[in-house]
């Protein structure tokens, strides 16, 4: 209806932003092809790495979802003080740096670890964490919270309606799961499984630090060793077509699935879901709800304990790459919001595949695939060295623009929807709309969007190792080095710091778009 | 006077005819059952729906070349006609400058138009923090201001109570009285026609009638018109 309203959201700058996204990551595609004839094929231990790659993804995605379901249902069906907070801490892994979280692991699980040393009194060998089960581990430590999240959705998508109706009708709890719960568990997990183990296909950081060996290697790992140890561009760029088939069939696969989204707000809303009465059933969903967030809180705290002592040895070198995180983060929020915003403009309007397909592109790209191929473009230019920030910004914008854009989109689109009319009613110009209109109220997702591209930009742990040197180091990266050298304390102190900044420019960005309580 | 020559609207399968005027300063109650198209008809004039035949016109000025905010009306939709983020205040302000710059004189005549509608005082509040009556009167205070000749109310007081109503329909009907503007409200509430208008448009079936006198219309209804209004003929 809104026909006239229509030359308000004029097109434009989507257009512009699409074809530059589409040229970022076909370009850096291009060269990788290009380089890929070089290599003989794929040799026994290419084809290992694909099997790890696709049996732990498969694993990981399988034991995220089984877990995620229990402990889903117990958030939903219970009250408690601090489940608010408990359900805002399950978004926090999804902007953890992936080295935080292996070094909190690594203090629970790990070979000193709190777990070890439990068992050491029961004079039982220590854990050995590196190798397949850890980074299964890893990989359930951040996708079990995201799936949780998406499945809270899904139990809220059930109408109320439908739960007054089940509970007039006196269901009990095996009905309630039979006729409304099982529905919508057959609608959500399907989707759910495929973005988990789409993740879990790309994953380099986790694979890199609690892989073992080359009986524990990952594609994407495969790219980086390939293209580090022995700089044979030509099996890195063969690597990365592989990557980029894995990550086609999942995103195609994913297609097929109905995927639940949403900005992950609201999730507070009334009970209705009615718990079951007993001891049984309560205990079950206490037990349940406490195992996840003891298994998400218990690494974190143990590793604020470890890496305290730690940050008063940090060497200025690691000040100095903190200081360098910051500055990528910033220049991956601008990149960011420049493209973010025409984009969103122009998805909130008409339909438009193709400028939908390039803002999400990202998602079906390996990091390490457009690093490769960017190293590739850039190489005969100039010293790919002096390019190791840039090239870390502007990834890791394209890596952030799927997520800042499903925040960004439907706020763009309500406003439009709700308030459109009334602005042409009243014949207000474009500026003023935008100005008066659109910016007050797309505030939130606008800061909520910047926070989540500086947090995922300062934690990154990914193109960065193709194109630093010891003298451009980013935080993660002199996090993983001291790792690497076994300065364990040093590497705890580091990590509490990148943890205190990824928070602290997060909260920063999405408290700046909450400023005046647009209501 | 408002013309709609042989005004055609249609959206999918459904078809709106209108042909017939209304004169400058009538009050016109629009009323027909829910779907027969009484809002679209309003949209269509407000500029929302495009024609898909004939022609409507203001004082002999064709509408259709017309952005909706330069036609020479205001319309109330039945929500969301405040900006919820914006001020009272400001709400208004937006009938004398959509870029909401205002110098002194235009802020006084903000508050002016406040006080008319019985808001003095409360132009800082937000709509959030304000009855739904008294949003009510915010929109209507933009209208005052915006001065426009034609005044369309696509039930934007169907969510108050009755009294609260039939409140609202006293203050259109003073501010109609007082700006001279003609007045086209749709309603599903035979009493409100009764109430605020002097003559009624039927919409049923696909047509829009010619509007007819109120006391006529309710005396003598066609065989339709009793149908809706559940009265026998």
């Amino acid at each position: 209806m809104a026909g006239r309203a229509e030359p308000l959201i004029r097109r434009g700058g989507g257009g512009i932003a699409a074809a530059l996204c589409l040229a970022l990551m076909a370009g850096p595609l291009l060269a990788v092809a290009l380089r890929a004839g070089d290599s003989a094929g794929l040799g026994p231990g290419d084809w290992a790495a694909i099997r790890f790659t696709v049996t732990q993804a498969a694993l990981s995605a399988v034991l995220s979802v089984a877990l995620a379901v229990p402990a889903a249902r117990a958030l939903m069906r219970r009250r408690f003080p601090g489940r608010g907070l408990a359900i805002t801490l399950l978004g926090a892994p999804f902007l953890l740096p992936t080295l935080v979280a292996v070094m909190g692991l690594l203090s629970v699980f790990g070979r000193n670890g709190l777990v070890s040393q439990g068992l050491a009194i029961l004079g039982l060998p220590p854990l050995q964490i590196y190798g397949f089960h850890g980074v299964v581990l890893g990989h359930v430590f951040f996708n079990l919270p995201l799936v949780t999240r998406l499945l809270l959705q899904g139990w809220q998508g059930i109408p109320a309606e439908r739960l007054r109706l089940s509970e007039s009708l006196g269901f009990g709890p095996r009905e309630t799961f039979r006729h409304l719960e099982l529905p919508m568990l057959v609608r959500v997990v399907p989707g759910a499984l495929l973005v988990v183990f789409l993740i879990c296909t790309t994953s380099f950081a986790v694979a890199l630090t609690l892989g073992g060996g080359p009986r524990a290697t990952t594609v994407e790992l495969a790219i980086y060793q390939a293209f580090r140890f022995d700089f044979d561009l030509g099996r890195a760029a063969m690597l990365a077509g592989v990557q980029v088939a894995l990550c086609v069939a999942a995103v195609l696969a994913l297609r097929l699935a109905p995927l639940p989204v949403g900005a992950g707000t609201g999730l507070d809303r009334n009970a209705v879901l009615r718990p079951p009465r007993g001891l049984p059933a309560r205990l079950q969903d206490t037990v349940v709800i406490g195992l996840v967030l003891g298994f998400l809180l218990l690494p974190l705290g143990m590793l604020v304990v470890d890496g305290l002592p730690g940050l008063v040895l940090l060497p200025d070198t690691v000040w100095a790459a903190a200081l360098r995180s910051l500055a990528v983060a910033l220049g991956s929020v601008v990149v960011t919001l420049a493209l973010a915003v025409p984009l969103a403009f122009r998805l909130a309007g008409a339909r438009a595949l193709w400028v939908e397909v390039a803002a999400n592109l990202s998602i079906a790209v390996s990091p390490l695939v457009l690093g490769l191929g960017l190293f590739l473009i850039v190489l005969p230019l100039v010293d790919p060295r002096l390019m190791a920030l840039p090239v870390t910004a502007l990834v890791n914008a394209l890596l952030s623009l799927p997520f800042v854009l499903r925040a960004l989109v439907p706020a763009i689109h309500e406003v439009n929807a709700g308030y459109g009319r009334l602005a042409a009613s009243l014949g207000m110009a474009r500026a003023d709309w935008l100005r008066h209109v659109v910016l007050p109220r797309v505030r939130g997702p606008l800061g909520f969007g910047a926070g989540l591209a500086a947090a995922l930009s300062i934690g990154d742990l990914g193109v960065i190792t193709l194109f630093a040197d010891g003298a451009r180091e980013t935080l993660p990266l002199a996090l993983f080095r001291l790792m690497g050298a076994y300065r364990l304390t040093e590497a705890a102190g580091a990590a509490l710091v990148l943890l205190g900044l990824t928070l602290a420019v997060f909260w920063i960005f999405d408290r700046g778009g909450r400023g005046r309580a647009g209501l | 006077m408002l013309v709609c020559d042989d005004v055609v609207i249609r959206q999918d399968a459904f078809t709106l005819r209108a042909a017939w005027q209304v004169s400058a300063g009538d009050k016109v109650a629009v009323i027909g059952p829910s779907g027969a198209g009484k809002s679209t008809l309003l949209n269509a004039i407000a500029g929302f729906v495009p024609l898909s035949g004939g022609r409507l016109s203001w004082s002999g000025q064709d509408l259709g070349a017309l952005d909706p905010g330069a036609r020479p009306l205001t319309i109330l939709f039945q929500d969301q006609n405040l900006f919820p983020h914006l001020t009272l205040a400001q709400n208004v302000a937006l009938g004398l400058s959509p870029s909401l710059r205002l110098d002194r004189a235009s802020r006084e005549r903000v508050e002016a138009a406040l006080e008319r509608v019985g808001l003095g005082g409360l132009g800082a509040r937000r709509p959030a923090q304000v009855s739904g009556g008294q949003a009510s009167r915010t929109a209507l205070a933009r209208a005052l201001l915006r001065q426009r000749p034609l005044l369309l109310l696509d039930e934007p007081f169907a969510a108050l109570g009755p009294g609260l109503k039939t409140e609202m329909l006293s203050l259109v009907a003073e501010i109609v009285a007082e700006t001279g503007a003609t007045l086209l409200m749709v309603t599903h509430d035979p009493t409100d026609a009764r109430h605020a208008a002097d003559r009624v448009v039927f919409v049923d079936d696909g047509v829009a009638d010619p509007p007819r006198p109120t006391d006529e219309v309710f005396a003598a209804p066609s065989p339709r018109l009793a149908a809706y209004l559940g009265t026998r003929p």
